[in-house]
């Protein structure tokens, strides 16, 4: 069975010709949840954006091939490219405000997508997003489909936000840093409603985020990610049994314990730092700059 | 939440004042010949420098007083008010159509339509506005549509700006980048979820602008390019005012005070109105 998403030898330049995706390669297989952890600036987000075709202009993709569901997003016409994309994807964001419109009300937005982009009539449209707010376990539907973004809490938002992405059944899911702009005690249930959801219809979710703790609940395969570069890939429970890459073991280190906090705030090694640069300069050794 | 509070009640109260004189003005424009006390070109040298109605020397049915040469003060600034509004409306709308759409593509698109379009900007705020609009008029002929065209050229580039840099901000939000994923046309997204983000903006930029047309106006009646100086404007009835300021200093100050209130009015109403438009400020 061919992957739901195969990204092979990733490559992408800034402007200036600094690279920010070191070619990259992963594979999100039909139902499997991947998490892509790394620390701010390693590129986590910039993958997402690659595959959902929304990288910002200045970002250049010089070499790689992306595959969703066998089709190489490189080689389909830009308006092809947008609706494979659009039909077999979703984002759920990382702010819940600033991904919905603060002038529409939540029930066209979210009905909106069905029925122009799927031709859903609006009533069957409107029948699956009130399915979809009942799994996400909201249980006023009429009051929040009338209200205004800013009319419901981060939570309620994000709740609304996962029920949209999961609405057109995609086979695919960017989730980007979904929980960390909630309050500690919404983001578990957040968690754990994503997992649920995911669970119950099958979908392959690609999990962005720099919380370890978040991978170990959610994912079965993980990448970490270092400067653009994958620096190790595993199972997860393999990955917290035995951790091979020092920096992944590092990262490990500094996640805050709960029986002694203060001791297990550790910052990365400097050493660790050091080998990785090495790691980071051997894997541009032989990479020309493209011009232009 | 409580500054929120206060600024609302604020602004419902300039809503409603800004909005009752602008509404009273607007009626007395559109039934002039109902309201007007007299014909604002009858003329009757025997009635000439009437003070208003609280002074000794006044005559019933001349409430502010006669000009020079006898006419009715109110009913010349009644039927002043219909070519202000005139002018305010259509000039307003056209530059708010014109400035709106092209800030809403240079702002959206970025890019190369961006760059045109915002070194076009650049260069005609580089002229003087009223010399700007003088020398139009000059050349265009005096007259209502000239007037009106002359505004709506010179003052599209305010929208423009504006609407440009409010497009740019809102473009950046993530929902775009949502729409865009689903699989939304570039346009369809200007359309459907930028722009109803940014009409509050043109709304009260479309306000402030009716009392800038009506500054202009009275500028260009003031320097006599308007329209035909038979008919009255409040720019005229002000030139003329100052010419008797020392024997009848009400031909000028009530035209004065009727136009900065009008205009003052209109950028109240507009922030007001953005105020209420907004559905993150409501």
């Amino acid at each position: 069975m061919s992957a739901c998403l195969d990204i092979r030898d990733l490559s992408a330049v800034l402007p200036n010709g600094q690279r920010v995706l070191r070619s990259v390669s992963l594979a999100v297989q039909p139902g499997e949840v991947r998490a892509l952890v790394g620390e701010s600036g390693a590129g986590k987000t910039m993958i997402g954006k690659a595959v959902l075709g929304v990288l910002p202009s200045s970002v250049r993709i010089v070499e790689g091939d992306m595959l969703l569901e066998g089709e190489d997003l490189g080689k389909l016409q830009p308006k092809a490219r947008r609706t494979l994309i659009g039909a077999r994807t979703a984002l759920i964001p990382q702010d819940p405000l600033t991904a919905l419109n603060p002038s529409r009300r939540i029930g066209p937005q979210m009905t909106d997508r069905l029925v122009r982009i799927l031709g859903w009539s609006g009533e069957k449209a409107d029948q699956r997003i009130r399915q979809l707010l009942d799994e996400v376990q909201i249980r006023d539907p009429d009051r929040v489909l009338k209200s205004y973004p800013h009319e419901l809490s981060g939570g309620m938002r994000q709740r609304v936000l996962i029920a949209a992405a999961f609405a057109a059944e995609p086979r695919l899911i960017v989730a980007d840093e979904p929980t960390t702009a909630l309050d500690v005690t919404v983001q578990k249930q957040i968690l754990r409603l994503i997992a649920q959801l995911q669970r119950e219809h099958g979908t392959a979710i690609l999990f962005v985020t720099h919380d370890l703790g978040v991978v170990a609940k959610i994912s079965q395969k993980v990448s970490v990610l270092y400067a653009g570069k994958v620096v190790e890939e595993a199972e997860t429970a393999a990955l917290f049994a035995a951790p091979r890459h020092p920096y992944t073991r590092a990262l490990m280190a500094a996640t805050p314990r709960y029986a002694d906090p203060l001791a297990s705030l550790k910052p990365v090694d400097e050493t660790v730092l050091a080998g990785l640069a090495a790691e980071i300069a051997s894997a541009d050794q032989g990479w020309r700059r493209p011009h232009g | 939440m409580d500054d929120g509070r206060i600024s609302r009640h604020g602004s419902g109260a300039k809503l409603w004042l800004a909005g009752g004189w602008l509404l009273l003005a607007l009626l007395a424009a559109i039934f002039a010949p109902l309201v007007a006390p007299q014909d604002p070109l009858a003329q009757d040298l025997m009635l000439e420098r009437l003070p208003p109605f609280w002074m000794s020397g006044a005559e019933p049915g001349y409430w502010l007083g006669t000009d020079s040469l006898g006419r009715d003060l109110l009913s010349r600034l009644i039927f002043g008010a219909r070519i202000a509004f005139i002018v305010a409306f259509a000039a307003a709308t056209a530059a708010c159509l014109v400035g709106s759409t092209l800030g809403l593509v240079a702002g959206y698109f970025g890019g190369w339509a961006d760059r045109i379009i915002s070194r076009i900007v650049d260069v005609w705020m580089a002229f003087p506005p009223v010399l700007f609009a003088i020398l139009l008029v000059a050349v265009l002929g005096t007259g209502l549509s000239s007037v009106i065209i002359a505004i709506a050229v010179i003052d599209w580039t305010r929208f423009c700006r504006v609407i440009r840099a409010e497009t740019m901000g809102q473009s950046r939000m993530d929902y775009v980048e949502n729409a865009r994923i689903a699989g939304y046309g570039r346009i369809g997204i200007m359309l459907r979820e930028v722009l109803p983000n940014v009409v509050p903006s043109i709304v009260a930029l479309l306000s402030l602008e009716m009392g800038i047309a009506v500054i202009v106006e009275a500028i260009l009646s003031f320097v006599n390019l308007s329209i035909s100086t038979d008919d009255p404007t409040w720019g005229g009835i002000i030139a003329e005012g100052r010419l008797s300021i020392h024997q009848a200093w009400w031909v000028l100050v009530f035209p004065l005070i009727t136009l900065i209130l009008t205009v003052l009015s209109f950028s109240q109403f507009g922030e007001g109105l953005k105020a209420r438009f907004d559905p993150v400020l409501r």
